[in-house]
């Protein structure tokens, strides 16, 4: 098992600052996921982890050893990109067997001619673990296949089967998935878990897809202007956001802001719909409510926290329908996730009337930080975990 | 077939005079003539006997092909005194100047010869054509082969290395390919001249093995290979020099062919400089040096043979072209729109 330690690593592209002093711990096996807007840094930061970037400032150990210095070949990491990147001219087998032949066959191996005679017996044994590999990831008839005749998908497999037979320390994933259509991205995911399981090594995966985050990931950690906002688990990342950008960048539909008041009590209220919880220490001024789709509801105009709207845009996706509801006097968009046989009924225009679920609302203060309350109790522990 | 309306749907397909079309294909068939006759003479001339030459007789392309006497041939097969002696036993009882004469027309015999046969023969014999043509293999190829060993490399650095002063020494690149030939050749050949290098082999290959035009043609080739494909390979374990031959050679293929075609047909035809350090090996000649073998003697330029050579050194090139003809266009088009 290895274990990767970055510590303020600093990356600047002549006046542009790309990483402001990134730390990060990255524990033995664990599926890690790299999540932000693009320019956020991220790919950067997985370049500087492969070896293929130098960082200005900081250092990078793996298992205790400092690798900041050494060349990309040198650190024991495999890395899959976006374009796969996989060599045109070579068959399936030889991109595969690449790495392994300038790895394990000494300089009288890798000879023009004489090479393949005199180093027969270590090019079977490699062969024979490419074709292990092929096997795991079911790629074995195309093993003499050039990459211009392969699908997308096939390409990301032999990609990650060039990765895989090195058995690497790590494996660095930049967006291997944003180039497959939208059923085969899904189809990977669940495959790229899979095979994470099985091999038990870490994965550092880069991805601007916050679902892609969200659904394979031991821990993610979302990036934005060079800094790591928030590093956790998809569900704490999700239930509890530490920052606004944080609680906007993921989930999708995005999550609803409302801006609201605290008053000299700590008391927090929102169109003039108070909350029952205090913040503590917080001061008066102005907030942001966040409140996620799932955790508006509808409501009877009876109830007192009920806020009117009106349907805008009824979004069905089959089993939910999201309802774009303007609030109040309009200014206020907001989403809720309605099943879609109650949402049959309302047509766009209908007047409908909105409450949050109790203790769902998270605030943040003017400059994006979250407030908590005084008695922190999180509604992470009561979500079943993200599959 | 019969139906009147077909007729007259399928009539414009069939024949429209075009004024704009007509005009086109005049100005292309004129240009193609004036492009074309030189060869046309050439090969002309390759076939025809001195006398048609020189005559201007209307024997048309192929010439009347009648068996004609080589002067040179008899001058040097005329019978001496020694000879006249010898071979006073097969003529018995023949006075001396009727054994001259008889020898004389043998000698006439055995030279005559058909116009074609004549000129190709001498070409190749009279001057060593086949030296010429592979002292020409000899040259283009050690030429295009140091040309890649330097250009490849050097367009690998401009184009995926970032290095202080990269932009730079691309713009001296520019500079370079804005350079004529001519400007820098008496500088050069003093120099070789110094080392001692007129009259060889390095003398001809050394001073075009830097290819600034082949540096900047790959160099705008790998700017388009993806930064990927690098880095895969970086982390794959190649070197960088491994990661030029091993990947971007490879993926450079069509524009090296572009490159070759232009380095091959350059120095092949090359007259000048092999003009200026070759000056008396003759078995360094190149081919187009060739050509000169039957210029200017005191007896007048044999222009017979002089074109049959000429006809033999384009024939190499032509016939690479028909060959590889959509990729020489290929090329000439990559090239150009780089």
């Amino acid at each position: 098992m290895h274990e990767l330690n970055l510590q303020g690593l600093t990356k600047r592209f002549g006046e542009t600052e790309v990483l402001k002093g990134i730390d990060l711990g990255i524990r033995p096996g664990e599926f890690l996921t790299l999540v932000g807007p693009s320019g956020c840094g991220k790919s950067t930061l997985l370049r500087i982890i492969a070896g293929l970037e130098i960082p200005d400032t900081g250092r990078i150990h793996l298992d205790g050893r400092d690798v900041t210095d050494l060349r990309a070949a040198e650190r024991d990491l495999a890395m899959v990109f976006q374009s796969y990147a996989l060599y045109p001219h070579l068959t399936v087998a030889e991109n595969m067997l690449t790495p392994l032949k300038l790895r394990n066959l000494g300089w009288t191996g890798r000879l023009p001619v004489l090479g393949p005679i005199l180093s027969r017996g270590e090019r079977a044994a490699l062969m024979a673990r490419v074709r292990d590999v092929a096997e795991v990831l079911k790629i074995t008839p195309l093993l003499g296949r050039k990459p211009g005749q392969l699908s997308g998908g096939q390409r990301q497999r032999v990609a990650l089967g060039r990765a895989m037979v090195r058995e690497p320390a790590a494996f660095l994933m930049d967006e291997p998935l944003s180039n497959l259509d939208a059923a085969l991205r899904v189809h990977m995911r669940a495959e790229l878990s899979g095979l994470h399981r099985q091999l038990g090594r870490t994965f550092i995966y880069v991805t601007h897809d916050q679902a892609e985050a969200l659904t394979m990931s031991d821990r993610m950690a979302v990036m934005m202007g060079g800094e790591i906002l928030q590093l956790d688990t998809p569900a704490t990342i999700y239930d509890d956001p530490n920052d606004l950008r944080v609680a906007q960048f993921v989930g999708s539909p995005a999550i609803n802001l409302l801006p609201g008041e605290v008053d000299d009590q700590g008391r927090v209220s929102y169109c003039g719909v108070p909350l029952e919880r205090r913040l503590s220490g917080a001061a008066q001024g102005p907030v942001s409510i966040g409140l996620r789709p799932e955790h508006l509801h509808l409501a009877t105009p009876e109830q007192a926290d009920a806020l009117n709207g009106r349907v805008t845009f009824a979004e069905n996706l089959g089993a939910d329908t999201y309802l774009h509801v303007a609030l109040g006097d309009g200014a206020h968009p907001v989403q809720l996730r309605v099943d879609s046989h109650i949402a049959a009924g309302l047509a766009p225009g209908a007047e409908i009337h909105v409450r949050h679920g109790r203790g769902a609302a998270l605030i943040f203060d003017g400059a994006g930080k979250r407030l908590r309350f005084a008695e922190t109790t999180t509604p992470a522990a009561q979500r079943p975990e993200m599959v | 077939m019969s139906d009147p309306a077909i007729n007259a749907q399928a009539a414009p397909l069939t024949f429209r005079f075009d004024w704009i079309e007509t005009l086109k294909h005049a100005v292309l068939i004129v240009g193609a003539l004036i492009v074309l006759l030189p060869f046309y003479v050439m090969l002309s001339y390759s076939l025809k006997s001195q006398a048609e030459i020189e005559g201007r007789l209307p024997t048309g392309f192929f010439g009347a092909q009648q068996m004609t006497v080589d002067e040179r041939c008899v001058a040097r097969g005329a019978p001496d005194r020694d000879a006249i002696a010898a071979a006073a036993t097969r003529f018995p009882g023949a006075s001396e100047r009727e054994i001259a004469n008889a020898l004389a027309r043998e000698v006439e015999a055995s030279c005559m010869a058909r116009p074609v046969v004549y000129n190709y023969t001498t070409a190749f014999t009279e001057a060593p054509l086949l030296r010429y043509l592979l002292n020409g293999i000899i040259v283009t190829a050690s030429i295009f082969l140091i040309q890649v060993l330097v250009a490849l490399p050097c367009a690998y650095a401009l184009a995926k290395l970032r290095f202080w002063g990269r932009e730079a020494v691309f713009g001296l690149v520019l500079f370079c390919l804005l350079i004529p030939v001519h400007a820098i050749a008496l500088p050069l050949y003093v120099g070789l001249s110094k080392f001692g290098l007129t009259n060889t082999y390095a003398a001809l290959v050394v001073p075009w093995t830097i290819s600034v035009f082949g540096i900047f043609l790959m160099r705008q080739f790998f700017m388009t290979v993806p930064d990927d494909l690098i880095d895969a390979a970086r982390m794959d374990g190649m070197s960088e020099y491994a990661i030029v031959w091993k990947v971007m050679l490879p993926t450079a293929i069509p524009a090296l062919m572009a490159f070759g075609i232009f380095s091959v047909v350059a120095h092949w035809n090359d007259y000048f400089w092999p003009r200026i350090v070759i000056t008396g090996d003759r078995s360094l000649f190149t081919p187009p040096l060739g050509i000169r073998e039957f210029r200017s003697d005191l007896d007048g330029s044999l222009y017979g043979p002089m074109m049959a050579t000429a006809c033999v050194i384009v024939t190499p090139l032509i016939v690479a072209f028909l060959v590889a003809q959509r990729r020489f266009i290929e090329g000439i088009t990559l090239s150009g729109m780089k």
